[in-house]
């Protein structure tokens, strides 16, 4: 059985240095995007789902699980920082703190429920534990069933930084983002990171290393969940709102979508991915539901033609890691 | 007591359809090692072929449970030559992706033609009305729907486990390569194991159309509990799936009787407790 990521290059000073000036790049071009006149909002948008992308793929890209589950923690987390702005009143830092922690709990659960079965049977839990939160979530009183959380106050972050002007609300979003990102990478570099490829490479093998892997795979997850949930708790302040479409198993595909479209394992495939995503959803917005059927045609053409996504192939071309 | 047995009536039929699907899943798992995510839209599928047939041709409910189950097997057979086929080798993941896709592309298709609402399909004549059991009343559809499930299930047991076509298609699970040195042709036996899960899953589909109408979403959902189903019982055994699948709808009907909020989510908590306790599945072998 060939991996999910059989390629992935061992970490060289070359491709630091590659890596190093690919997000220099990034970092520089998403800086001036409020100078370009681009709609920001989009931008902010497509930051948060590029964050819950590379989140995601800490754990299947790196960890080898795919979770298909993973619309929990940005649900879970935009539910609870949603109510902790606009019923408790706190302020945006407290509330970005309570929602990720929300999906940090939620992740020790749900990880130690969902990683006592591998491959196929690890993807069907994670499926299920995430409607299962969805029905609890469309009976909760908090959550206001179908009508969700409208109109959730943005506030002054650190009771400076004041949300509701666009600009400012950008080079939050944009920081959160790159601070998320870091962490990945970091992650990936560390030795914890190497640990998690080896399991994803010859689990059996790592055990017999004397590597305990359920508490790796337990952190993993949980790291995962929790990045995932501070994108959720991110995206309340650009939307102003949490909603079901946020825990909907759809939420979920879209989230493996974007992964997949730019690449499973790769460092930036999951931005791009995210990018590309949520750009074909502001513009075939009009067509209904004919953007589900191009969201499966995009599924089927990666897996049978595509398995290494955008930034995989330009990474194998161009023989650097990306 | 009638409200309880009504819904145990409910929950047996529930689980009539749990059990066809998470059969048609463990047996097209066995043989392809893929998890079909697209179950769901080719049950789906099933009901609006015996809707058109109805209502376009003219053909009755009873040619419908014959007709439906065939067409769309000759469908699923084209997807497995087409797309499924090429997965062979590869991480399960990519299977489960595919379909997934694939499962996308046919509900998409269908709300763009025929909305979000539900379409009725009339119970065929000989089928109507009810009986009084003396504890309860009997609506005959309902009885039927459980009783033709449970001889279709069994049907599929003795199939695969007592014939010697049976015999072959285990032997093509435990070890293909074997299997084809004997001179079986062991890609048209996967292939023609896709079309009988999937033509399973479209024969659920008919039997739910008269009860629960004819919606394009009507799988989507429905296919995530099968999955649960499908972790708590494990796909090692077929006798396996047919029980889970009719236990787990009894169990969701009495909640729906003692419990009504929890209806929804038993099945998955069930799952959660099943985990905790026997990571393996009641039935299955460690995947």
């Amino acid at each position: 059985m060939s991996a999910l990521t059989d390629d992935t290059l061992p970490i060289t000073p070359r491709a630091m240095r590659d890596e190093m000036v690919a997000f220099a790049l990034m970092a520089v071009l998403l800086a001036v995007v409020p100078l370009t006149g681009i709609y920001p909002f989009f931008v902010m948008q497509a930051l948060c789902f590029a964050l819950l992308a590379c989140a995601f793929n800490l754990l299947v890209g790196y960890g080898g699980l795919l979770s298909f589950g993973h619309a929990m923690f940005l649900g879970t987390a935009g539910y609870v920082s949603a109510h902790a702005l606009k019923v408790w009143a706190l302020p945006p830092e407290l509330g970005i703190i309570i929602g990720t922690a929300a999906a940090c709990g939620l992740a020790v659960i749900t990880g130690y429920i969902s990683i006592r079965r591998q491959g196929i049977y690890f993807s069907m839990i994670t499926l299920a534990l995430s409607q299962l939160l969805y029905f609890i979530y469309l009976q909760a009183p908090f959550t206001h069933g179908e009508d969700g959380i409208q109109g959730v106050p943005q506030g002054h972050l650190f009771g400076v930084f004041d949300l509701s002007k666009p600009t400012v609300l950008y080079y939050v979003v944009l920081a959160g983002f790159l601070a998320g990102f870091l962490l990945i990478y970091r992650t990936i570099n560390s030795p914890f990171g190497e640990v998690l490829k080896s399991i994803r490479e010859n689990e059996p093998r790592a055990i017999s290393l004397g590597y305990k892997t359920d508490q790796y795979k337990l952190l993993a997850f949980i790291l995962s969940g929790t990045l995932a949930g501070f994108a959720g708790s991110l995206k309340v302040f650009v939307a102003q709102n949490a909603s079901l479409t946020d825990v909907h198993w759809s939420m979920s595909g879209e989230i493996v979508l974007m992964t997949l479209v730019g690449g499973l394992g790769t460092i930036f495939g999951p931005v791009v991915g995210a990018f590309i995503i949520i750009a074909m959803q502001q513009y075939l917005a009009g067509y209904g539901q004919w953007v589900t059927v191009i969201q499966g045609v995009i599924f089927v053409a990666c897996v049978l033609t595509f398995r290494r996504g955008i930034i995989g192939e330009i990474a194998r071309l161009l023989r650097r890691s990306l | 007591m009638q409200a309880l047995y009504a819904q145990l009536l409910v929950g047996l039929i529930n689980g009539s359809f749990y059990a066809l699907l998470s059969l048609g899943l463990a047996v097209i798992f066995g043989m392809l090692n893929i998890i079909n995510f697209a179950h769901g839209a080719l049950y789906m599928m099933g009901a609006f072929c015996a809707y058109f047939l109805l209502n376009i041709a003219g053909i009755n409910y009873w040619w419908a449970l014959l007709i439906a189950p065939i067409v769309v097997g000759i469908f699923g057979m084209i997807l497995e030559r087409t797309m499924l086929q090429w997965l062979s080798g590869l991480d399960h993941v990519y299977g489960l992706l595919l379909t997934f896709g694939i499962a996308l592309i046919i509900q998409g298709v269908f709300q763009n033609y025929f909305g979000s609402s539900g379409l009725p399909y009339q119970i065929p004549d000989a089928l109507r009305g009810g009986m009084n059991l003396g504890f309860m009343f009997l609506p005959i559809y309902r009885g039927w729907v459980v009783v033709f499930s449970l001889v279709i299930c069994l049907a599929t047991w003795f199939l695969i486990e007592k014939t010697q076509l049976g015999a072959y298609l285990r032997a093509a699970t435990e070890n293909p390569t074997l299997v084809r040195a004997f001179g079986i042709n062991v890609p048209r036996m996967i292939t023609l194991t896709y079309g009988l899960g999937v033509g399973l899953a479209a024969l659920a589909g008919v039997l739910s159309a008269p009860i629960n109408q004819v919606r394009p979403l009507m799988g989507a959902d429905l296919i995530i509990v099968v999955f649960a189903v499908v972790v708590i019982g494990g796909m090692g055994s077929i006798m396996g799936s047919i029980i889970t699948g009719f236990a787990l709808g009894v169990i969701e009907g009495l909640t729906k009787y003692f419990y009504p909020e929890a209806s929804n989510t038993v099945v998955f908590v069930l799952m959660v407790l099943v985990l905790l306790v026997k990571p393996t599945g009641l039935t299955g072998r460690a995947a």
